[in-house]
């Protein structure tokens, strides 16, 4: 392998290993405030035990996403001193707006909410929460402004020509709202809802499994229902719109999501299969024909631009960004169906009563994880060969001054830590849930 | 080259007081990880990494985002620095990814051989990682083979000549020093006066590097000093420095532990700004030809982007000094452990 296939690696593993941590703090974010401004409403001493144990949970999570998360921003240079010229200009604000107004927000209140609670007065606190939850936002809101940007440029000049050409920024507003941005970011956070909501969801199946703090489990898993089932249909529409926005910027992405091949013609949709890119087509497959036009256009016999009509280095690999692409929204689909039938059983007041569903429940949490993840692999294979659209390809990116064996020392080294780091994560996790909330007199009274 | 204060100047100075920040506040985490195992018992070490509890993370965002307004301000420098430094860049962040999970991990279990392994990685990645951020910053003062596109050609190795290693030394020393007495600062009672017996001895470790670096830095690296030649005014910012450190021991003396702490800061920023202005107008000194190097405006971004990042710092700064000074407000006083503590 070459150092290029070995620099994309080591970002894909970083990149997806730290992915594993900050939608699950964004999430729980959410639900903590919901928790905890429960509790400053009813002074009910089980919402105020119910946002100390996650507040717990909360911190270790973050810790692993803010120490992995410091190797992402080293990356751009180490490993993409090229890119990082070209794009510095963009890109580099929107970092550094994202240091500025998200990570001293988070990391300051932070503080306060896992350490805070005897210093300061409840509503303090409260505020402090309200405060980590939109710090965990706005990072996100950063980051994938800059993502997007990459996408689909907007807002930019491009000076010079060959090796000293860089992209300058001439309108900062529409960089910041360049096409793809804003359905990215609504299909980024719906996904970081659900690996809360789900997160909180597995938990409280497997107390009320176990039959241990039964009200603790109750009120969480209401709450993680409500959030988890707003969030997955919120996340369909979000899919939907960013789909519309990708035909329109990214024709070559969207075509090789779907593996379609003519270049103007009609668009069935697949529910699943295997791409043939030799022979063009898709095996084991089952299609509805004029799907995917009819999603787009309202219209199933609506041509939509395929694949052949790029040139062959100008395509994505088409069978990854299948599988990951269908992968996503297959999963997708079963955390709308766990969500909303969890919501009727709520409403039939059996939510709790189910063995079989509440198993289902306990194995959830690995829904959105995936889907985050396979989401996360189509949106940036799917852009190859570029990385940044249309205008700086994977390859001309890399730093000259890199050397193969620096980067394999490094691979090696960050494959070992982070396997480590997962290994005791998943230990100390597990430990903390089979603990449990602090019990308190209310549990007791309300044991079931 | 002259003074001119432009947009350009302006984020020459940000960036510098980002990465000022950085020192100033992780350094004293830092240090208390390098005196991390010189402490016994458990609950000693437990009391040192909680004094560092609430902050230690804030803290880090400091280096974040220095690196992100360097990124955005000066593309070319971030990309030479960290494509240049790989290997030292990634054996930092495998320091800091382990310091912070120890953080976190250590008092999770109560077994022996957990919390010894947990509290060796904390110490020795908290040394490591001091150590690296001075041998970077001996490299940047000293020059590097930088080529006419940018990139370094050297390989890893030849990052430690003697000069680096021994700024790196430094930096763990004044670390060491500036940790001990934040400790000082923040406990109470046995693990307070052991710790408070040990500042001299990190003070004379701290002053002997200086002096020594001094030394070669005056002798073999003249254009550190072309500014204080030209402006002698400027000298007064080695003498702040040396009345800052021997402040210490005297408000130490005295029982006032705050002012020491403040001392070690003042001679912290006053060491920081004698390297800007040292290095100044560069950012990296090319030793292959001195008209490959990066300077404040063949590195940076184009005069948009460095006024709409002006208007991000203006906004973004009064914010995060609030946030600061608020957080370190209300965990003042000495740290107690209770069922919040790590």
């Amino acid at each position: 392998m070459d150092t290029l296939m070995l620099s994309r690696m080591q970002f894909a593993i970083t990149i997806a290993f730290h992915y594993i941590f900050p939608p699950m703090t964004i999430g729980l974010g959410v639900i903590l405030v919901i928790m905890e401004g429960m509790y400053m409403k009813t002074k009910n001493e089980i919402y105020h035990q119910m946002t100390r144990f996650w507040v717990k949970i909360f911190g270790l999570i973050f810790a692993l996403g803010v120490a992995t998360g410091i190797v992402m921003e080293f990356e751009f240079g180490t490993n993409w001193a090229n890119y990082s010229r070209f794009v510095g200009d963009v890109f580099g604000s929107a970092l550094a707006a994202e240091g500025i107004f998200a990570f001293f927000l988070e990391s300051g209140f932070l503080a306060i909410l896992l350490f805070g609670w005897d210093k300061v007065k409840p509503r303090t606190h409260f505020i402090s929460t309200i405060m980590v939850s939109f710090g965990a936002h706005f990072s996100a809101v950063w980051i994938v402004i800059a993502n997007s940007w990459q996408q689909t440029p907007a807002g930019h000049h491009i000076v010079g020509d060959g090796a000293t050409a860089r992209a300058e920024i001439v309108d900062f507003w529409a960089m910041i709202f360049n096409p793809s941005a804003m359905d990215r970011l609504a299909h980024v956070l719906c996904g970081c809802w659900q690996a809360g909501a789900f997160l909180v969801l597995s938990v409280s199946a497997f107390y009320l499994l176990r039959k241990k703090h039964i009200e603790f489990a109750k009120r969480s898993m209401t709450i993680a229902l409500i959030v988890g089932a707003a969030a997955s249909i919120l996340q369909l529409a979000s899919g939907h719109y960013s789909a519309i926005v990708l035909e329109k910027h990214q024709p070559a992405k969207l075509a090789a999501f779907e593996a379609h091949y003519p270049k103007h013609e009609p668009a069935p949709y697949h529910l699943f299969g295997w791409v043939n890119d030799k022979e063009q087509r898709v095996k084991f497959g089952v299609e509805v024909p004029g799907l995917l036009s009819f999603l787009l256009h309202g219209d199933p016999k609506a041509p939509v631009t395929g694949l052949n009509a790029f040139p062959p280095d100008e395509r994505p690999p088409v069978n990854i960004v299948f599988q990951t692409y269908h992968g996503m929204v297959i999963i997708g689909v079963g955390l709308i169906a766990i969500s909303w039938f969890g919501l009727f059983l709520l409403w039939r007041k059996k939510a709790f009563d189910y063995k079989w569903y509440l198993r289902l429940c306990v194995i959830s949490v690995l829904g959105p994880q995936l889907s985050n993840q396979l989401g996360w692999f189509s949106a940036e294979i799917g852009r190859q060969p570029y990385i940044v659209y249309k205008l700086l390809k994977t390859a001309e990116g890399i730093s000259a001054s890199v050397s193969r064996s620096e980067v394999i020392t490094s691979l090696i080294l960050f494959g070992v830590i982070y396997l480590m780091l997962l290994a005791v994560f998943i230990y100390l996790m597990n430990e903390k849930i089979q603990h449990g909330p602090e019990d308190t007199v209310i549990e007791e009274g309300h044991r079931a | 080259m002259t003074f001119a204060f432009d947009l350009n100047t302006i984020w020459f100075i940000l960036v510098g007081a980002l990465f000022t920040g950085y020192a100033v506040l992780d350094g004293f985490d830092l240090g208390v990880g390098a005196l991390h195992l010189l402490t016994k018992t458990d609950k000693e070490r437990r009391l040192m990494i909680n004094s560092i509890g609430p902050v230690w993370d804030g803290n880090e965002v400091w280096l974040v985002t220095g690196g992100g307004a360097l990124f955005a301000a000066f593309p070319r420098a971030y990309a030479a620095v960290f494509s240049g430094f790989y290997m030292a860049f990634m054996l930092f962040l495998f320091c800091l990814i382990f310091r912070a999970v120890a953080i976190e991990f250590r008092s999770k279990q109560p077994m022996r051989w957990w919390r010894r392994m947990w509290d060796i990685s904390f110490s020795i990645a908290s040394i490591i990682s001091s150590f690296i951020l001075g041998v970077v910053l001996g490299n940047v003062i000293n020059g590097i083979p930088l080529d006419q596109a940018g990139n370094n050609t050297d390989s890893f190795w030849h990052l430690f000549h003697f000069y680096p290693i021994m700024i790196g030394i430094t930096t763990v020393a004044l670390f060491m020093m500036h940790g001990a007495i934040y400790v000082v600062l923040k406990t109470e009672g046995e693990l307070h006066n052991k710790v408070r017996g040990w500042i001299n001895n990190t003070i004379i470790f701290f002053i002997l590097c200086y002096v020594f670096i001094t030394m070669i830095t005056l002798t073999y690296i003249p254009h550190m000093i072309q500014y204080f030649k030209m402006y002698p005014f400027l000298f007064v910012l080695p003498m702040l420095n040396m009345l800052a450190i021997a402040n210490i021991p005297r408000e130490i003396v005295r029982g006032k532990d705050f002012n020491a702490f403040l001392s070690s800061c003042a001679a912290m920023i006053a060491l920081m700004t004698i390297f800007g202005i040292g290095i100044f107008p560069n950012l990296i000194l090319s030793t292959i030809n001195p008209d490959f190097s990066l300077n404040l405006y063949n590195a940076a971004s184009s005069p948009t982007t460095l006024r709409i990042m002006l208007i991000i710092a203006i906004i973004g700064i009064p914010l995060v000094l609030a946030y600061t000074v608020s957080i370190y407000w209300i965990f003042r006083g000495k740290v107690k452990l209770d069922d919040h503590s790590y």
